[in-house]
């Protein structure tokens, strides 16, 4: 009893002490940011790619998507494996029910465990991710970021599907269009932190600095998490906020169908654009009741694809993620290594009420 | 965790032990004052919310170029006063714990976001990362250091709970709290203490969590504070107060940490997992019913006869 009937002053008398004794080191050594920080990158250096390898049998690789349930990484993942059927290898698909950067984490260590051959990760955080990885590729494991990227010294290759600039760009061209060159536009992203969208919301705004969209204002970015409901609930409230708003931009699958699903209901339907990136599927409905114009998104199967087929080349030593090296990707044929590692699979389709029924995805 | 080795390939492995003990880290620091609480009939809901505020606060103040050993400490004291707000609201103004800590667990997590908003801040010292990875464990061992801490902070609350003074108050605060009071155990002071104990645990396990993922997030840790109260009623500890041992929430940390790892290492999906955790955890409050049911039953046949 006595001890602990006394402990509530000792224990701040403790708090207090290690705090004072803590601001005292602090003020000759403390670890800042400003501290130089020295990055040990792990990819295998000194190992040459031999252009000429073929593509080894029986290899072993695991997608590991954002979150098992997405519908769109699905597709992704599951043309990725029937990829690697075409080379003999074993692909499969292991993730979280959550899209939380530590929920990727186990299953890295898991898979390191089971002595993958390539990992390839659609990033949550780019940088929670890191060490797991940078572990994995310590032990011989390729490590290929596709859709969503991590810190560029955790893997060897980035799929990206298309060059982050052209997404950006072309989605406020094609936006532009629609309104007029004129008035209030925002963005609905998915979370704050997904490099890709940061990557085309940056260029969104690069874009908009022409002369040309001097009328066009971007008013706010809101952030629908890739949740259906938030993205519902933004989409709501920047309309609500913004009564002279033109158009929303939702490059996220999640946010653009949400955001159509309000609209449609809505007394904005056909007075607000909408854009963005977003399946076939999904949209279809809006597209056929005039909630939406047109879309874009690139071919999820292919990107599945291109990811499954780099990730063989560079665990059979063809390639080693160095820039200007070429590899074979089955029917997409020869592609080429960009900088930092990134390998892009084409410009976006636009989808419209003409072409939106050959497209089943 | 022997039929796990027997038949999982890579499970035994030294590196995947490690592993899968450092990713049940920060439920088990936690797991311990959670323990402590339970047997005395009390709760805390808001230790993942208190969590994600101090990785929160962590990476806001490293990211205004603080120094990480004056960070530490601040959060440190940030979860003790937290700790106190609830301890102060569940026996100075007498309401119960569950409801109090229901309104601080959205009050803590809207604090993180407030104090860090959507970022994320990384780029943390580099030895410190590696003090928390499960890569580089205690020389010698294949115990990683935030384990290492856990075992000696267990093995001290073994102690306190089972043999001192102290421990036996907590029993007879939970078994009884008005009898507790009138043999003189000075009940408010013992929860009060018990809460500061909480939050500074919560906040520690925040700082383990933002350097193992080296990723400081408000929504560090979201919806942890269930699997930290499913492992230690899994451990065998009364919800209702009064019963249970140390150890036996030890083994149910132990025990969900390692399923979680061998259904994932046999590729069982995490849908399935969720599943599983949620029988066993339903079995485990179950079987001591029907045992006792079972044994009434028994004992009455015995005496009709």
């Amino acid at each position: 009893m006595r001890p602990t009937t006394r402990s509530r002053p000792r224990l701040l008398a403790a708090a207090a002490a290690v705090c004072s004794l803590s601001l005292a080191l602090a003020g000759c050594s403390g670890t800042t940011k400003g501290d130089a920080k020295d990055d040990a990158k792990d990819k295998a250096q000194g190992v040459k790619a031999d252009p000429d390898a073929p593509l080894k049998k029986g290899l072993k690789l695991a997608f590991l998507p954002k979150q098992i349930n997405n519908p769109y990484e699905k597709i992704v993942d599951e043309a990725g494996i029937a990829a690697a059927k075409e080379y003999d290898g074993k692909a499969k698909e292991v993730g979280p029910s959550d899209a939380k950067a530590s929920s990727q984490v186990g299953y890295i260590n898991t898979l390191v465990q089971q002595r993958q051959d390539a990992i390839l990760i659609a990033a949550n955080d780019p940088n929670a991710v890191c060490g797991p990885l940078k572990q994995a590729m310590k032990q011989k494991i390729k490590v290929v970021s596709y859709d969503s990227d991590t810190d560029k010294d955790c893997r060897q290759l980035f799929i990206n599907q298309a060059s982050s600039e052209e997404i950006g760009r072309s989605l406020i061209r094609r936006t532009a269009e629609q309104t007029g060159h004129k008035g209030e536009i925002a963005i609905l992203s998915a979370t704050q932190n997904a490099t890709n969208q940061n990557a085309w919301i940056e260029f969104m705004k690069k874009e908009l600095k022409k002369p040309q969209y001097k009328d066009m204002k971007l008013v706010k970015t809101a952030y629908g998490d890739d949740d259906d409901q938030k993205s519902f609930q933004e989409t709501q409230g920047l309309l609500k906020a913004y009564p002279k708003l033109k158009a929303i931009i939702s490059p996220t699958t999640v946010g653009i169908a949400a955001a159509a699903r309000y609209i449609s209901d809505s007394s904005y339907k056909g007075k607000v654009v909408l854009n963005g990136l977003g399946t076939p599927n999904q949209m279809r409905k809006y597209i056929k009741d005039g909630t939406v114009e047109e879309f874009s998104l690139w071919d999820p199967k292919k990107l599945g694809y291109l990811g499954s087929y780099a990730a063989a080349s560079l665990a059979s030593g063809q390639i080693t993620g160095k820039e200007g090296e070429k590899f074979k990707a089955g029917k997409l044929g020869e592609r080429t290594v960009g900088k930092d590692g990134e390998v892009i699979l084409g410009p976006p389709t636009v989808f419209d009420e003409k072409n939106i029924g050959k497209y089943d995805f | 965790m022997l039929a796990g080795s027997g038949t999982t390939d890579g499970f035994a492995d030294i590196t995947n032990l490690s592993a899968a003990l450092n990713d049940t880290a920060e439920i088990a620091l936690i797991a311990l004052p959670m323990t402590l609480l339970v047997v005395a009939g009390q709760v805390d809901l808001s230790v993942a919310s208190m969590l994600g505020l101090s990785s929160a606060l962590a990476g806001a103040l490293w990211d205004a170029g603080w120094a990480f050993e004056m960070i530490v400490p601040l959060c440190l004291v940030v979860g003790v006063l937290g700790g106190l707000l609830n301890g102060w609201l569940v026996t100075r103004v007498g309401l119960p714990a569950l409801a109090v800590t229901i309104g601080t667990l959205t009050l803590y997590r809207g604090l993180a976001s407030v104090v860090l908003g959507n970022k994320a801040v990384s780029d943390f010292p580099e030895a410190y990362a590696q003090w928390a990875s499960y890569t580089e464990p205690v020389p010698g061992t294949f115990i990683p250091y935030p384990i290492a801490v856990f075992i000696v902070l267990a093995a001290l609350a073994a102690v306190v709970l089972h043999c001192t003074a102290a421990g036996r108050a907590l029993f007879a605060i939970g078994a009884q709290e008005d009898a507790a009071r009138f043999a003189g155990i000075r009940v408010r002071r013992i929860k009060l203490v018990l809460f500061a104990v909480t939050g500074f645990m919560a906040s520690f396990a925040g700082i383990v969590y933002t350097l193992r993922y080296g990723s400081a997030r408000a929504d560090n840790g979201l919806g942890l504070e269930l699997v930290v109260i499913a492992s230690v009623l899994l451990g065998g500890i009364d919800f209702n107060g009064g019963k249970g041992t140390l150890g036996g929430a030890v083994a149910g940390v132990l025990l969900i940490g390692v399923l979680n790892n061998l259904l994932t290492l046999n590729d069982i999906s995490s849908e399935i997992q969720v599943i599983v955790t949620g029988v066993l955890l339903v079995a485990s409050v179950l079987t001591p019913r029907v045992i006792a049911l079972v044994t009434e039953r028994r004992d009455r046949r015995a005496a009709a006869t």
